[in-house]
C-alpha cells in the first residue's frame, strides 16, 4: 500500500471515530428544549398533527455506554492487530502466519508420531498395523473418489486388490504409480482399420482373453493384431508394464471386455490417467497409501505370476 | 433548529445517511481497487484461453457456484484436503470472481489435475457411476451442446478491453480453438486448469507433516 492509500485509511478510520463521539457527546450536552407539551415536559419542538410532540430526553446510560465501549475496544483492535494502512499491528498477527503456525505445530506432531515410520522400506509398512490403518484413511479420502471405497476399481479405474497390474506390481512400480502418476498411451485406430477390421481384431482380443469366439474371424484379426498391437500388448498378448500396457490374456477389461467396448477402446484408443500424488498428498503420506495399496495384494501374491 | 431541518427534508436526510454510511467503504473498498497486489496477477497466472474461458461460461451458465466455492481459506483442515490456499493475484481474470460462499460439494479452486479428463466426463454426465453417494445433478446435455467460437470471441474482445492482455494471435485463433468443441470438453478444460497456474503453490506442502 502506497503512503496516500496509508494516510487515507489512518486519517478517515480515526477521525471518523473521534467524530462519532464527538457528534455523541455534544448532541448529549446540548439539550435546548425547543419547547414544552401539556404536561410541561421538554420536547424538540416539532409538533405533528396539531399535538403529537417529541420528548426530548438524554439518550439512555447503559446504550451510550454500549456505545463508548465499542470504540474503545475499535481502538484497542487497530493497536494489537492489523487495521490502519500499512500498520502490522503490535501483535504482529497475520492469518498466513497464523497458518504456518498451524502448519508446524502439525507438521511436529506428525514427525513425531509417523516421521521415522514413514522411511522405512515400503516391504515392511505393508505388513505394518499402524501404517496400514493410515494407508486406509488415506485412500478412502483420496483414491475411493475412483477406485471405489473397497479399491476394486470401477469401469476405467483398476480394481487395486486382483492382483493384475497394468503398469506392474513391484512395490518400485506401484510406487511410481502413486508418486509420480501415469499417462496411458494408447492411440486410436480408427483411421487405420475398418469397421469390419476393428470387428476382427476385437474378436482376437477375445480370444487371447481365454473366449470361445469365432475362429475365422479371429485369425484374420490377428493380422491387424499383430501390425499394430504387438508392439506394445506383446505378440502373446501379455501386455508390457513398462509401457502400461495392459495383459489381455487374464480376461480383466478395465473399459469393458464386451464386443462394443472393445471395438470403442480400439477406434478411439484410451488414454487412463492416474494423477501424481507428489504434489497433492507429499512424500510421507504417498507412503503410506502405497504400503495399504501393496497390502491389499497380499492375499494375490500367489497368482501374481501365474 | 437543525434538527429539525434534516428531518423535515428527506433529499438532505438521504444524502447525509449516505454520506455517513459511507466511511467503511471508503476505507475498505477504495484502496484495494488501487493496491499492486490485488490488481498484479500472481507469478504463472494468465488469461484464460478460449477453451478454458468458454468452460466458465458453462461453469456460470450451470450455476455450478451455488454448490461449489473456489475459495481455500488458510487454515490446516482446508489446505489438507485442497490444496494451497487462494491468494488474491490467482483471481484477477476471473470476471466475476467465483468464489462462491456455500460447499454443498466440495471446493474446486484447485481441482485441476487431481482427476482425469474421463474421470470428469463421467462425473458430468452421471455422477453416481464413479461415486454412488454423490448428490450432485448429472449434466448430460453439455456433451451435445457446441461451444460458439463466435461468441467466444467476442467476450474475448469485451474482456480485453477490461485490461485482460489478450494478443491478437489469441484474439484470431479462439474460434479454432473451440472448433467442434463440445460445453463439456470445454468445461473439462476449464476444471482441468482451476489453480494449477499460480507457481508460488509449490513452495509449501499441502498436508502438515511432510518432509
Amino acid at each position: 500500500m502506497s503512503a496516500f492509500w496509508h494516510w487515507f485509511v489512518v486519517i478517515i478510520t480515526l477521525v471518523f471515530i473521534a467524530v462519532m463521539v464527538w457528534l455523541f457527546i455534544a448532541t448529549g450536552k446540548a439539550r435546548v428544549p425547543s419547547g414544552t407539551n401539556k404536561e410541561g415536559e421538554e420536547t424538540t419542538g416539532h409538533v405533528w398533527d396539531e399535538d403529537l410532540t417529541e420528548l426530548n430526553n438524554p439518550m439512555p446510560r447503559w446504550w451510550l455506554w454500549l456505545f463508548y465501549g465499542t470504540v474503545i475496544w475499535s481502538l484497542g483492535y487497530l493497536v494489537l492487530y492489523p487495521g490502519l494502512g500499512n500498520f502490522a499491528g503490535t501483535l504482529g498477527w497475520t492469518s498466513s502466519g497464523q497458518y504456518a503456525e498451524e502448519m508446524e505445530r502439525a507438521t511436529a506432531q506428525f514427525q513425531e508420531r509417523f516421521g521415522e515410520l514413514s522411511q522405512r522400506p515400503l516391504e515392511e509398512l505393508a505388513m505394518h498395523p499402524d501404517a496400514l490403518r493410515i494407508g486406509r484413511n488415506i485412500f478412502a479420502h483420496n483414491c475411493s473418489t475412483c477406485h471405489g471405497s473397497d479399491a476394486r476399481g470401477a469401469p476405467g479405474y483398476p480394481n487395486l486388490t486382483d492382483g493384475h497390474w497394468i503398469w506392474g506390481g513391484e512395490v518400485d512400480q506401484v510406487w511410481h504409480s502413486v508418486y509420480h502418476g501415469r499417462q496411458a498411451v494408447m492411440p486410436g485406430f480408427g483411421g487405420a482399420l475398418s469397421d469390419q477390421e476393428v470387428t476382427r481384431t476385437a474378436v482376437y482380443v477375445q480370444q487371447l482373453a481365454g473366449r470361445q469366439v469365432d475362429s475365422t474371424l479371429a485369425a484374420a484379426g490377428q493380422r491387424h493384431y499383430d501390425m499394430l498391437c504387438a508392439a506394445c500388448h506383446g505378440a502373446d498378448g501379455t501386455g508390457n508394464p513398462m509401457l502400461g500396457a495392459p495383459d489381455l490374456t487374464r480376461g480383466i477389461f478395465i473399459y469393458g471386455g464386451s464386443m462394443d467396448d472393445l471395438r470403442y477402446t480400439i477406434v478411439n484408443g484410451r488414454q487412463g490417467v492416474m494423477p501424481a500424488q507428489r504434489d497433492l498428498l507429499g512424500e510421507a503420506r504417498s507412503r503410506f497409501v502405497t504400503a495399504y495399496v501393496l497390502s491389499l495384494n497380499e492375499n494375490s501374491n500367489g497368482s501374481r505370476d501365474d | 433548529m437543525l434538527h429539525e431541518k434534516i428531518e423535515k427534508n428527506t433529499a438532505l436526510l438521504a444524502v447525509l445517511i449516505v454520506v455517513a454510511i459511507s466511511f467503511g467503504g471508503l476505507v475498505q473498498i477504495v484502496p484495494l481497487m488501487f493496491k499492486g497486489a490485488i490488481v498484479e496477477p500472481a507469478d504463472g497466472v494468465e488469461p484464460y484461453s478460449a477453451i478454458r474461458l468458454a468452460g466458465r461460461d458453462v461453469y456460470i451458465a450451470e450455476g455450478c457456484y451455488n454448490c461449489h466455492s473456489q475459495q481455500i481459506r488458510p487454515f490446516r483442515s482446508e489446505t489438507e484436503r485442497y490444496g494451497h490456499y487462494s491468494v488474491a493475484g490467482e483471481f484477477v481474470y476471473d470476471h466475476p470472481f467465483q468464489w462462491g460462499s456455500k460447499r454443498t460439494g466440495p471446493d474446486l479452486a484447485r481441482v485441476g489435475g487431481v482427476y482425469s479428463d474421463d474421470w470428469h466426463r463421467l462425473n458430468l454426465t452421471n455422477p453416481r457411476t464413479v461415486l454412488p453417494s454423490s448428490n450432485m445433478p448429472a449434466y448430460p446435455w453439455l456433451a451435445e451442446r457446441m461451444v460458439d467460437g463466435a461468441t467466444v470471441e467476442r467476450r474475448m474482445r469485451a474482456l480485453r478491453r477490461l485490461g485482460h492482455p489478450y494478443t491478437d494471435e489469441q484474439l484470431e485463433s479462439a474460434r479454432d480453438e473451440v472448433r467442434g468443441v463440445t460445453e463439456m470438453d470445454a468445461l473439462i478444460a476449464y476444471l482441468q486448469g482451476l489453480g494449477t497456474e499460480w507457481t508460488g503453490q509449490r513452495a509449501a506442502p499441502r498436508a502438515g507433516g511432510d518432509l
